[in-house]
């Protein structure tokens, strides 16, 4: 099994999050939690003419959910809610262990770095965490 | 001096054996079986397989008699005895686990003894499953659930004992053994401040029948629980001691096949203790593996050796410890004080990452709430979570070292 934490990717995402910070002026917030990591995240976005103008997050938890979040927040700034949603999809799939085709793998970016995390399943509701979270705000648009 | 080098026990477990790419750290979760154990339950199946109580041919006899037996067997292990030593084995109720057992006494006795404005006390060490049910007994009463402190370090004092236990309290409820800090609490002091105003004492004795002999007259106890699975028996498998004036005035907890005397159309007259509280059928091999599992606990390891080589253990793992600067340790600095429990955290990393790491590594630890979280929320910790190694007779020096190597692999990963 490969070893996320040797990711620098993934160890940077954690270390020096860019997009942890709270936002000015959100349109939306949102607050999701892992009960069994004790995860807490805010995500928030500010969404203008159905473009995701910018993504942010607040709260603690373990490392993969800090940079899963991290990363989507980069991934998904400056893309069409429908893009978002059907990154969120791919990054959800992913996760749980599907293939996913060469070009989604590309268009998931860093994300795509995560995919060993399907081999952790204790783990991957730390990962799915900020995705869900986004989910649930995309779902309400 | 134990030479926890040498381990003359991994052999018997097929489990150890069979994996020695791994190391076991995780034993107050649930422990490892011998084969001794397997055995049994294979036999049982194998050569007495027959439904215990209900049958009138021999082979359901011998079921019946197999559990019998055990029933004795734990009756005489944790000292419920008469004056001249005779197990009293129907003061013993099989249930699933202790989470159950507590429930029962929860549940079942204590609406006997309960009124409104009544208070239950009860540690903030408790593990949800002798926390919750007092939550639940207390709300359906009226009374108020209260809580005990103990210092930093897992200490309760007179002080705060005289504080909590007074008139009021119809209840305590603690367990023997910390599952998160290790320590051993004075529950005989409990019993006495408990005894004084007339009220009852329940024992949670999951972290301590597994560690060190437990004698319910000497604790002073009303009620006492553990489970088999973390006493080297099967998972599914629990038990309840209790005063049998007790256990005869409560009300059955479950209702339904086997803890009958006779049934009408509209009513039902209760088998006696035991059988009232065993609905329906139980775990007849589990029982009998059980069995097996105390007497290869209590008899071939022996609580002698046991505790000697868990206290060296604990030692060891604490003394490499405290050598790496980025480890707290929750609870006592001494290691005699953690009764096979070290909890800890590694320096602003998450406890998940942590075990996910140290899984890599093949080193088996639980990190998480450990179902305490009032506890950790108590501690300060952050995320209401810690990591937990948790040691056992069968492991040894080689396996705290993997742990210590892995945690500095933990820190390095995180910290370059």
């Amino acid at each position: 099994m490969a070893n996320i934490y040797s990711s620098t990717t993934f160890m940077e995402h954690n270390a020096h999050p860019d997009y942890k910070y709270e936002m000015d002026a959100p349109t939306h917030t949102h607050d999701g939690i892992n009960p069994s990591c004790g995860d807490e995240l805010t995500l928030q976005l500010r969404v203008e003419d159905g473009v995701i103008e910018e993504a942010s997050f607040t709260g603690h938890g373990c490392a993969i959910s800090q940079a899963s979040a991290d990363i989507m927040a980069e991934l998904i700034t400056g893309e069409t809610v429908e893009e978002a949603r059907r990154l969120s999809a791919l990054f959800l799939a992913m996760i749980r262990g599907e293939e996913l085709s060469e070009d989604d793998y590309e268009d998931l970016d860093e994300a795509a770095q995560l995919k060993d995390i399907s081999h952790m399943p204790a783990r991957v509701k730390c990962a799915e965490l900020a995705w869900r979270t986004l989910d649930s705000i995309l779902e309400a648009q | 001096m134990i030479d926890i080098a040498a381990n003359p026990y991994k052999a018997d477990f097929p489990l150890l054996a069979g994996r020695p790419d791994i190391a076991f750290l995780d034993s107050a979760a649930t422990a490892q079986r011998p084969a001794v154990v397997l055995d049994a339950q294979k036999r049982f199946y194998e050569t007495m397989n027959a439904n215990p109580l209900r049958g009138l041919y021999s082979l359901s006899v011998e079921a019946t008699d197999a559990i019998a037996q055990v029933r004795a067997q734990i009756a005489t292990l944790i000292g419920a005895t008469d004056e001249r030593g005779r197990a009293q084995a129907n003061e013993i109720v099989f249930t699933r686990n202790t989470s159950e057992s507590l429930n029962l006494v929860a549940k079942a006795f204590a609406p006997t003894v309960l009124c409104p404005g009544d208070e239950v006390a009860i540690t903030i060490m408790e593990h949800h499953s002798d926390l919750i049910p007092w939550q639940q007994a207390c709300r359906a009463a009226g009374a108020t659930l209260v809580y005990l402190y103990p210092t930093k370090t897992g200490e309760l004092t007179d002080e705060e004992i005289a504080a909590k236990i007074g008139p009021k309290t119809k209840i305590v409820a603690a367990t023997q053994v910390s599952n998160v800090l290790g320590c051993r609490l004075p529950v005989e002091k409990l019993g006495r401040a408990v005894h004084a105003s007339g009220g009852y004492l329940v024992v949670d004795a999951a972290q301590s029948v597994p560690h060190m002999p437990v004698d319910v007259r000497e604790l002073g106890a009303d009620f006492l629980a553990f489970s088999a699975h973390k006493a080297l028996g099967p998972m599914g498998v629990g038990v309840l001691w209790g005063r049998p004036e007790l256990l005869d005035r409560s009300e059955p907890f479950l209702t339904g096949g086997e803890m009958i005397d006779s049934v009408t159309e509209q009513s039902a007259v209760w088998a006696p203790v035991p059988e009232k509280f065993e609905a329906g059928t139980q775990d007849a091999a589990g029982i009998f593996a059980t069995g097996a599992a105390l007497t290869y606990l209590t008899e071939q390891v022996g609580y002698d050796a046991v505790q000697a080589r868990e206290q060296e253990l604990v030692h060891y793992a604490m003394g490499r410890m405290v050598e790496l600067p980025y480890i707290d340790i929750l609870g006592s600095i001494y290691a005699d004080r953690h009764h096979g429990v070290i909890s800890f955290n590694v320096r602003g990393i998450h406890p998940h990452d942590v075990a996910s790491i140290l899984d890599m590594a093949g080193v088996c630890i639980r990190a998480g709430h450990h179902c305490a979280q009032p506890l950790l929320a108590w501690i300060g910790c952050e995320n209401l979570a810690c990591c937990r190694a948790s040691l056992a007779f069968y492991n040894d020096a080689s396996d705290v070292d993997r742990f210590i190597d892995g945690l500095t692999t933990v820190w390095s990963t995180f910290n370059g």
